[in-house]
C-alpha cells in the first residue's frame, strides 16, 4: 500500500480474521458487500472471499441496525411496547403487531370479538400484498431491470391509502390492540379495499406478460441457489423461501389462529426451490392474499372492533406463551415469559428473515457474485428485523 | 481568408473536430433530457418538469451540479491513470465522428478507411474502463474493469463480423460510399442483411456499456463498477463519452444499414440525425425495460451465437457477391 494513511487503517473483527486460506489455490479477493451496498437494501454487510468472479465462501455481518427490541421488551408494560412492533419489520407491521398481540390475548385468555378477527385478517393480508410487491421491485432491481419497482410502488401506494386511513400510518402500523384493532373499519374502506381488488387482478397478468416471462430473467433465476429441504430444514428457513423448496408448510393452514380455517386458500409451492420458484410462489401468494380479502369482505360480521370487557391494566398471571403468525418472509413468533408484573420477564421474538439469511452463506458457494445478488435478492430479507 | 483556410484539407478537418465537440456538448444535454423523458415515460412519472419550461434546463442544472463538486483522488490510487481514463474514453469519441456522413456533403473528412477508424478508437473505450477500474484502487473498479475487457473481447468479433458482410457487399470501408450504394428504402442494408443488423445492434448495445449489457458498471452488483470512485466531472466525462458513444454506434448503424441520409422532401442531414435518435430511442427503450444479463450469460451469447451467425452471414454475403460478379 503506497500512502502511509493506508497502513493506519485497521479495519474491524472480520477485515483480521476473515482473510484468504493459505492453503487454498490462487489469488483469492476479500470483498464487502455492505455495509452500505445497493443490493442488500438496508445495512447488512456480507464478506465475502472471491476467486474472480466466484465466490468461494461468504459470511454475513451482523448487528448495524440492532435496536435491542428483546430487551426494550421486558422494560416496558405489555402496552407501552406494542408500538414498537410495527418497527421490527417495517414492510410487514401488521404480522409483527399481531404476533404478539396475540401473544398477549393467549397468555391472558383475552377473547376477541369476530368482527376483529376479520379486520385483523383482512388488513393483515393487504400488507402481505404490499410487502411481496415491494420485494418484486426490489428484486427486478437487483437484477438491474429498473422499471417494475415503479409499477410496484403505484399498487403499493393505494394499499398504502388504504390502511393509513384505518391505522393512520403509512408504514409502521401500530393498529391491532389486546382485544381488537384500534379502529373500526367504515364503508369507504370496504368500497376502497374492492376497488383495489379489481384493479390489481387486472395488474397482476400486466407483471406476469412484463417480466416473468422475459427470457434474461428466467435465465437470472432458474436453477440459481437451489435450496434443497434438508438444507431449509437445518436453518430453520420458513415461509416463501421454505415453500419455495417445495414443503406446503404455512402457519395460517398448519397452526391456524384467527379466522384463518375458515377461509379458503391454497399454499403455493415450488418444484426446485430455485430463485425462479420463490419468485413464482410470492406472486401466487399476493393471488391467496385477494382471494383471503374478499372472503373476510364478504364475510365480515357485525359487532365491536374491541373486546367490551378487557381488564383495566394488562397484567398477566405467572406463566409462558408462544404465539406464531405468518409474516410474509415467513413465520414470526413471540415466545412470552411472564413473572405476574406489569412487564415481561422475557420476551423472544423468533424472525424468519433472520433464519433465511442464513441460508444464503452456504448458497452463495461457489456461485457467481451475479448470482449471489439474485440469491440475497431471493430471500427476501429485512434487514431490520435480523437484527431487532 | 477564412474561407481559403477551411478550403485546406488541415482546415477542414480542425473546423470539423470543433463542429464535433460543440454536438457533443449539446448532445449530452439533449441525451440528458431524453433519457430522463424517456424513462419517466415508461415508468408512469412525468420526469422532469420544474427546471425551465418543461424541465428543459434541467441537463443543465446536472451539468452545473457535476462541474461545482470537487474532484477527489482517492487514497491509494494511481493519480496519472485514474485522471487519464476519463479522456482517453472521451477524446476518441470525437475521432469517431470524423468519418460519419451526416449529409451529402456533411462529413468530416472523407476518407477510405473511414469505417476501419471508427472501429478502432472505439475499440479504445474498453482501454479507458481498465484504466479507471486498476487507477482507483477500488475492488468494485478493479471486478468492473475485469469485466470490461472479458466483454469487450466478446462482443468486437460480432461486431466486426457483422460490419464486415456490409465492407463485402458495398466493395468498400468508405463510409460515403456505402450510403450512396442504398438508394431507396428497398435497397437499405436493414433488409438486405436483416441478421447483419440484429448482431449489429446487439453487439453496439454490448459497446456502450447499455443495460441490458451494462456489466462493468452493473450498479446492484459493483455499485458504479469502474467508475465508483469517480465523482464531479470525473464521472461526467464517462458519461458524456457513453452518450456520445451511443450517437456513434447508431450513427454507423444509419449509414450501414438505414440508408444514412436517405430520404425524401427534408435535407438529407435531417433524415440522418431522425434515424440516428430513433435507434438511440430503442437503446433507451432496451435500458429501461430489461434486466441485466449476467457476465458469462453474455459470453455465451457472443460466442456461442453471435459469432457463428455473423460467420455463416459472412460467408453467405461473399458467395452471393462471388455469384452475382
Amino acid at each position: 500500500m503506497p500512502h502511509d494513511a493506508m497502513s493506519k487503517l485497521v479495519g474491524d473483527y472480520y477485515t483480521t480474521h476473515f482473510t484468504p486460506d493459505p492453503t487454498s489455490e490462487g489469488d483469492t479477493l476479500i470483498l464487502n458487500l455492505g455495509p452500505q451496498h445497493p443490493s442488500t437494501h438496508g445495512v447488512l454487510r456480507v464478506v465475502v472471499e472471491m476467486d474472480g468472479e466466484y465466490i468461494r465462501r461468504s459470511e454475513p455481518v451482523l448487528g448495524y441496525i440492532h435496536r435491542m427490541h428483546e430487551k426494550m421488551g421486558e422494560v416496558k408494560t405489555y402496552l407501552q411496547y406494542l408500538p414498537n412492533m410495527g418497527r421490527v419489520d417495517y414492510l410487514h407491521a401488521l404480522a409483527w403487531n399481531w404476533a404478539y398481540v396475540g401473544a398477549v390475548e393467549k397468555l391472558m385468555g383475552i377473547k376477541v370479538p369476530p368482527r376483529a378477527e376479520y379486520i385483523r385478517t383482512i388488513t393483515c393480508e393487504l400488507n402481505r400484498i404490499s410487502s411481496h410487491l415491494l420485494w418484486w421491485g426490489a428484486y427486478i432491481l437487483d437484477l438491474g431491470g429498473i422499471t417494475p419497482i415503479f409499477y410496484a410502488f403505484a399498487d403499493r401506494e393505494r394499499i398504502m391509502d388504504i390502511l393509513q386511513r384505518v391505522t393512520g400510518a403509512r408504514l409502521t402500523y401500530c393498529y391491532y390492540r389486546f382485544g381488537g384493532v384500534s379502529a373500526d373499519i367504515d364503508d369507504d374502506f370496504i368500497k376502497e379495499t374492492r376497488e383495489f381488488l379489481q384493479h390489481f387482478k387486472t395488474r397482476l397478468p400486466i407483471y406476469h406478460g412484463l417480466v416473468t416471462g422475459n427470457v434474461i430473467l428466467r435465465g437470472r433465476c432458474e436453477d440459481i441457489g437451489v435450496l434443497p429441504v434438508e438444507m431449509c430444514r437445518r436453518y430453520g428457513a420458513t415461509g416463501p423461501v421454505l415453500r419455495g423448496s417445495g414443503v406446503a408448510y404455512d402457519t395460517r393452514r398448519f397452526e391456524p389462529y384467527s379466522v384463518y380455517d375458515q377461509l379458503e386458500f391454497d399454499v403455493p409451492v415450488g418444484k426446485n426451490g430455485d430463485a425462479m420458484d420463490r419468485y413464482d410462489v410470492r406472486m401466487a401468494e399476493m393471488v391467496q392474499s385477494v382471494r383471503i380479502i374478499e372472503q373476510a369482505l364478504d364475510a365480515l360480521p357485525a359487532g365491536p372492533h374491541v373486546s367490551p370487557d378487557l381488564p383495566e391494566r394488562f397484567i398477566p398471571e405467572k406463566g409462558e406463551v408462544y404465539f406464531a403468525v405468518e409474516g410474509a418472509r415467513g413465520k414470526i413468533g413471540v415466545y412470552i415469559l411472564s413473572d405476574g408484573t406489569a412487564k415481561p420477564y422475557r420476551l423472544k421474538l423468533r424472525s424468519p428473515s433472520f433464519s433465511n439469511l442464513h441460508v444464503f452463506a452456504e448458497l452463495a458457494q461457489g456461485t457467481l457474485l451475479a448470482d449471489a445478488i439474485s440469491i440475497m435478492g431471493s430471500l427476501d430479507l429485512v434487514i431490520p428485523e435480523i437484527d431487532r | 481568408m477564412i474561407i481559403e483556410l477551411l478550403a485546406t484539407p488541415l482546415g477542414h478537418t480542425v473546423a470539423a473536430l470543433v463542429a464535433i465537440l460543440a454536438f457533443l456538448g449539446l448532445n449530452g444535454l439533449v441525451m440528458v433530457y431524453m433519457e430522463r423523458k424517456v424513462c419517466g415515460f415508461i415508468q408512469l412519472r412525468p420526469g422532469p418538469f420544474e427546471v425551465g419550461p418543461r424541465g428543459l434546463l434541467q441537463p443543465v442544472a446536472d451539468a452545473l451540479k457535476l462541474v461545482g463538486k470537487q474532484l477527489v483522488t482517492p487514497l491509494g490510487a494511481d493519480a496519472l491513470l485514474f485522471w487519464l481514463a476519463p479522456f482517453i474514453s472521451f477524446a476518441p469519441v470525437a475521432i469517431c465522428f470524423l468519418p460519419i456522413p451526416f449529409g451529402p456533403i456533411a462529413t468530416g473528412m472523407e476518407m477510405n478507411l473511414g469505417l476501419l477508424l471508427i472501429l478502432a478508437f472505439s475499440g479504445l473505450n474498453a482501454l479507458s474502463l481498465v484504466l479507471a477500474g486498476w487507477g482507483s484502487n477500488n475492488k468494485y473498479g478493479l471486478l468492473g474493469a475485469a469485466r470490461a475487457v472479458a466483454q469487450s473481447v466478446a462482443y468486437e468479433v460480432p461486431l466486426l463480423l457483422s460490419v464486415l458482410a456490409i465492407a463485402f457487399q458495398a466493395g468498400s470501408l468508405n463510409l460515403s460510399t456505402i450510403v450512396e450504394g442504398q438508394k431507396g428504402i428497398l435497397s437499405w442494408n436493414l433488409f438486405v442483411q436483416p441478421l447483419a443488423f440484429v448482431i449489429y445492434f446487439i453487439s453496439a448495445t454490448a459497446e456502450t456499456n447499455r443495460a441490458p449489457f451494462d456489466l462493468p458498471e452493473a450498479e446492484s452488483e459493483l455499485t458504479a463498477g469502474f467508475h465508483t470512485e469517480y465523482s464531479g466531472m470525473g464521472f461526467g466525462i464517462f458519461f458524456l463519452a457513453e452518450y456520445s458513444y451511443m450517437i456513434v454506434v447508431c450513427a454507423v448503424a444509419t449509414a450501414l444499414f438505414l440508408g444514412g441520409y436517405d430520404g425524401p422532401f427534408a435535407p438529407g442531414i435531417w433524415w440522418f440525425l431522425a434515424k440516428v435518435f430513433f435507434l438511440v430511442l430503442i437503446l433507451m427503450f432496451f435500458r429501461w425495460t430489461f434486466p441485466r444479463v449476467r457476465f458469462d450469460q453474455l459470453l455465451n451469447i457472443c460466442w456461442k451465437w453471435l459469432i457463428p451467425l455473423g460467420l455463416a452471414n459472412l460467408v453467405a454475403t461473399a458467395l452471393v457477391m462471388k455469384l452475382v460478379k
